[in-house]
């Protein structure tokens, strides 16, 4: 993952909304799942969404997409990426499969090397 | 960006985002984005720099990422142009809401995973490394000037 010097000044992130899509003239935000970070990554579920390391993303890009996406806390978000540059993935998201391939489609309308597998 | 210089994308107190940038920057903006509109839309899914652009869902099974791509591609695809609209819409525009932004944002960095790919950059690029005559050198310093440009972008999403 690509450094970036600059700094991320805020702890949580309060709305939650895609690459917009002018052409509905709608500004409500996309209706997913906003988890919370505990009860999001149960271990009985049995789809897991994988994060890759790549070398454009910019850290602090990667860390306001986690928080945007997810509504992880600013600090989450952080220990999410920091796990992703430093060991070349780490899971994001588990859930249903369906749940599972939205985050990655939202991951991947993001420009984030994802991917979605059974958590065996 | 530096304590003492005032951020150039910046909250504002009604909720938009104020965009201070001097009017070569958009122009380079407009004239990139053009270019990014047949890469974003697929027109050639064998073209190598849009390889970031098109990713599998699955590593594992090329069945269920063949459902998975014809599933989603076609949304991928309107969202990405979408955003670049809005930015084309807006690239004069001083003040911003957040859509809007995070259009801006979403374009950037498509920009960037095209120039990157295109490059093959490292993790630990640093232009000012690079030699004088090395090929490419323009594209490093727009791949590096746009990677800024993103920073300052998220800096003022995320504002305090």
């Amino acid at each position: 993952m690509a450094t970036n010097a600059l700094a991320l000044g805020r702890e949580t992130i309060d709305a939650v909304t895609l690459l917009p899509v002018p052409a509905t003239g709608s500004t409500a935000p996309a209706e997913v799942d906003q988890p919370t970070s505990d009860t999001h990554v149960a271990p009985d579920l049995p789809w897991i969404v994988i994060v890759w390391n790549d070398p454009i993303n910019l850290m602090s890009y990667v860390v306001f997409v986690f928080q945007k996406l997810f509504g992880y806390s600013k600090e989450k978000a952080t220990t999410l990426m920091l796990d992703v540059h430093h060991k070349g993935r780490a899971v994001v998201s588990s859930g249903s499969r369906e749940k599972a391939e939205l985050d990655v489609f939202r991951l991947h309308e993001h420009g984030l090397w994802a991917t979605l597998q059974q958590d065996t | 960006m530096s304590l003492f210089r005032r951020s150039r994308i910046r909250h504002t107190r009604r909720g938009t985002y104020r965009v201070e940038l001097p009017d070569g920057e958009r122009d380079l903006l407009r004239r990139l984005l053009p270019q990014l509109r047949p890469l974003l839309a697929g027109d050639d899914p064998g073209d190598g720099r849009t390889r970031r652009l098109r990713q599998a869902a699955y590593t594992d099974d090329d069945e269920a990422d063949a459902d998975y791509q014809r599933l989603m591609r076609e949304d991928l695809e309107a969202s990405r142009l979408a955003a670049l609209d809005a930015v084309e819409a807006t690239i004069d525009a001083t003040e911003l809401d957040e859509q809007q932004l995070m259009a801006w944002m979403g374009s950037v960095n498509n920009l960037r995973l095209v120039l990157g790919t295109m490059l093959d950059v490292s993790e630990e690029l640093e232009i000012g490394e690079l030699p004088d005559d090395a090929p490419d050198l323009e594209a490093y310093a727009l791949y590096t000037y746009l990677s800024g440009l993103l920073g300052e972008i998220v800096d003022g999403l995320d504002h305090g």
